[in-house]
């Protein structure tokens, strides 16, 4: 399978022109993680944007005392990395593959620049961020409100 | 001896015939229960016959206020509404449901098996029959019947009377309850003035045979018009009305409505409307036990929506503010109950208007959320998804 | 009604507060899925508590229950050959046969996934009804799941797909990690021919029913068990209400496209 294909696979790229998609396959690269495997770890450069395929990813803190604690969990069809989308990012959490994962990579610095070129592209992926932001924060709320807690 | 009287026939009764009514009454086992005054109000309680009856006594009432009032006539009920309704009789304010006894197998449980008195109501007017018609649809036609609320409603002996003026904060007709009992009794008074005198419509044929016994003659067609007039004028006095005009769905469509949040600013959360209201039927229960903990007892008490705790869960209340306790009676009171029950919870009687502290006016309310409809006060919470 | 004593045959711990009895009734009363008894501490007072064992077994009424207060821990503390007392069963059914021909979706949070169970045992008896069978679980933390057990037996079946989330992990966890209605993510959802019964705190499937508008499922294939204070479960003592629905005899369980604009009102 092409890169283009791979990219095709992800919700990341719904909506974009072939062309955009072959822009960005010249950026891809596919990404295997086995179970346990670190696929980042908070304070490295955040150098690339994984888009999962498939398998299991945790997002986890590590905290003095307690070790790693796991705050959420990705899957296919989630986009893994926020930070990229900045120059001088650096990654604020530990991702880890709890299962065999699969991913596509797009190089950070490649990704900023042709967003920066392409307004209909770098428009549509910024969209797309935000989109999954708004998700995650939804859910992480739902996780803070503690519902199964009793009591006032 | 006179012909068999037939119901819908209209009679006349004399003071004295009145008060040998009362007495043949208590003679067939019947307690009575009637108008008095007591504690500066008119309140119902047993009554040995027609010497307890307010005679020459009326009352002033508005929002937030009551007060006796002397009249220049001799009245038996020249009055409107007191603070209670028949509500108390039937549905009781306090009742053990039960008793458990502690066995080596577990518990049994015992019944009270009390046999309530036959109770003849004295005075009743159209609003409270309409109000124990309201009751009965919840205690006796839903898919439980409540056996205690059964077993007093059982040979009630109804003697209604009929308005001879509008209470201060009546509103029946525009809730179609009133002035004018049409069912619902075994006799139907009028009260008439020189020679001060009784109109009586029969409602059954046992109220025929009572007041035959009583004395009473066939009415002339001019006792039976100026009956009819009596009515007509406490009628057109009414001086509140509630617009009930789809009222349903206006109420369910404006839950976040501002003026909940005014009257928030007023209401004091303190229950009278509840109380007062011949038709609210909110209870608790309580379990007790005595010091041995081998005999526990089942309680049924009185509640009221406002309170803290009627919607406690999980640790809280979910009506936790004073404006959604308002709207969640207001809303049952005039909306809800049509779809619970097929009739609306309001009677009209005025009773809420009268003994709230502050002089909340539920005609007011709903005629202020019908003026802008529509109006929100907030977000609306609805997803767009 | 009174109570009927009910003697209890077997208990089982769940997790830190929440137990599992089965009750001896003296009279044999069938139950459907969804449905609850008021169970009756002696002299504590009397809670709804939703049947939590499978309806095809006779004789049996088993509960799961947490110690929330007086009552729930005074029932908690009972053992076998304790005795409790039973009124019921109450309330609406889980319309189970309405998602006959296609999929299930079941969402059950924290204790929710007591109510619900009865409607695993269903399906899991009459497989061939239904096409795909999810149950879709959230707890808090891995100690606070219910049933681990047989989630896994479940899970190891295959005869349905059984996802797990807890909101927060332990070490050692090897499951998800977020909350029940992000496993809804993993669900392939055909809007045309599914059913979705969920249970749980409220705020939890407030936020499934969203995911679920957001996925094309219509409001009338949603189904929800609602609480509110309860004191008579025979709708006589106007605690439970809910709008004009009593929960006890007009709920627990309610079509959303019923309760729509109740459902997102404050304080109602």
């Amino acid at each position: 399978m092409s890169e283009a294909e791979r990219l095709r696979r992800h919700p990341f790229t719904r909506g974009l022109s072939d062309a955009q998609v072959e822009s960005l396959a010249a950026c891809a690269r596919l990404a295997r993680f086995p179970e346990g495997a670190a696929i980042f770890r908070e304070g490295s450069e955040a150098d690339a944007a994984y888009l999962i395929l498939g398998g299991r990813v945790s997002l986890e803190q590590h905290v003095p005392g307690k070790g790693n604690v796991q705050l959420e969990n990705l899957s296919g069809g989630d986009l893994l990395g926020l930070s990229w989308l900045f120059p001088g990012g650096r990654w604020t959490l530990d991702a880890l593959a709890v299962e065999p994962t699969e991913a596509v990579a797009l190089e950070a610095g490649r990704l900023r620049a042709r967003m920066e070129e392409d307004a209909a592209l770098g428009f549509a992926l910024s969209r797309h961020v935000i989109q999954q932001l708004y998700q995650r924060l939804e859910r992480v709320r739902l996780q803070r409100l503690d519902v199964y807690r009793v009591g006032p | 001896m006179i012909a068999p009287l037939k119901p819908g026939e209209h009679l006349v009764l004399s003071l004295g015939g009145l008060g040998d009514l009362l007495q043949q009454l208590r003679r067939d086992g019947y307690q009575l229960v009637g108008p008095t005054v007591r504690d500066g109000a008119i309140v119902h309680a047993e009554i040995s016959g027609i010497e307890a009856l307010p005679a020459g006594w009326t009352e002033v009432q508005e929002a937030g206020a009551y007060r006796l009032k002397r009249r220049s006539d001799g009245a038996l009920f020249g009055y409107s509404v007191g603070p209670q309704s028949w509500k108390q009789l039937f549905f009781v304010p306090r009742l053990r449901l039960w008793t458990a006894h502690r066995t080596e197998g577990g518990f049994t449980v015992e019944k009270d098996e009390a046999a309530p008195p036959r109770l003849a109501l004295i005075g009743a007017r159209s609003c409270d029959l309409h109000a124990i018609e309201v009751q009965d649809r919840t205690f006796l036609q839903g898919p439980s019947v409540d056996p205690d609320y059964a077993a007093r409603r059982r040979d009630v002996f109804v003697v209604a009377v009929q308005c001879g003026q509008a209470g201060g904060t009546c509103f029946c007709a525009s809730m179609k309850t009133g002035p004018r009992a049409t069912s619902g009794f075994d006799l139907a008074l009028t009260e008439l003035f020189e020679p001060h005198r009784f109109e009586v419509e029969i409602g059954t044929e046992r109220g025929a045979e009572l007041a035959g016994r009583a004395g009473a003659a066939p009415a002339g067609s001019a006792d039976v018009e100026a009956a009819a007039a009596v009515v007509q004028q406490t009628e057109r006095s009414m001086g509140r009305r509630m617009d009930t005009a789809d009222i349903k769905e206006l109420l369910y469509r404006n839950q976040e409505h501002p003026r909940w949040d005014d009257v928030a600013d007023r209401c004091l959360g303190c229950a009278n409307c509840t109380l007062a209201c011949p038709t609210c039927f909110c209870g608790s229960v309580e379990d007790v036990s005595d010091l041995s903990g081998d005999t526990a007892e089942r309680w049924r008490r009185w509640d009221s929506c406002f309170t803290l705790d009627h919607s406690y869960l999980h640790g809280g209340s979910v009506r936790a503010s004073i404006r959604s306790r308002y709207r969640q009676w207001l809303t049952h009171k005039v909306a809800s109950w049509i779809d619970q029950f097929g009739t609306s919870g309001c009677v009209g009687c005025g009773r809420c208007i009268t003994w709230c502290p502050v002089g909340i006016d539920i005609t007011e309310e709903v005629a202020a959320i019908r003026a802008t409809d529509g109006a929100r006060s907030g977000e609306s919470k609805e997803p767009a998804t | 009604m009174v109570p009927e004593p009910a003697r209890v045959l077997s208990w089982r711990r769940e997790s830190h507060d929440t137990v599992t009895l089965a009750l001896e009734t003296a009279t044999r009363r069938p139950f459907r899925p969804g449905q609850f008894n008021m169970l009756y501490a002696f002299g504590a007072g009397e809670v709804p508590i939703s049947i939590s064992g499978d309806p095809a077994t006779a004789g049996v009424a088993v509960h799961t229950v947490r110690s929330v207060g007086a009552v729930t821990e005074a029932i908690c503390r009972l053992r076998r050959g304790g005795v409790v007392g039973v009124r019921g069963p109450f309330g609406t059914p889980w319309p189970v046969g309405e998602a006959r021909g296609g999929d299930l979706i079941i969402v059950a949070g924290g204790v929710g996934l007591a109510p619900v169970r009865p409607v695993v045992y269903h399906a899991l008896a009459r497989r061939a009804d239904y096409r795909r069978v999810f149950l879709l679980v959230g707890a808090r933390t891995p100690e606070d799941l219910l049933f681990r057990r047989e989630l896994e037996r479940w899970q190891r079946q295959g005869d349905l797909t059984v996802l797990v989330s807890v909101d927060r992990a332990a070490a050692g966890w090897k499951g998800r990690v977020g909350v029940a209605p992000a496993l809804l993510a993993d669900v392939e959802i055909d809007a045309g021919n599914a059913v979705a019964f969920l249970c749980g705190p409220e705020v939890m499937m407030r936020f499934c029913v969203r995911e679920l508008g957001r996925r094309g499922l219509p409001d009338e294939r949603i189904h929800l068990s609602m609480e509110r204070n309860m004191k008579c479960a025979v709708g006589l003592c106007g605690h439970c209400q809910y709008g004009p629905t009593f929960i006890c005899k007009d709920g627990p369980v309610l079509r959303y496209d019923r309760i729509r604009p109740l459902f997102w009102l404050r304080e109602i």
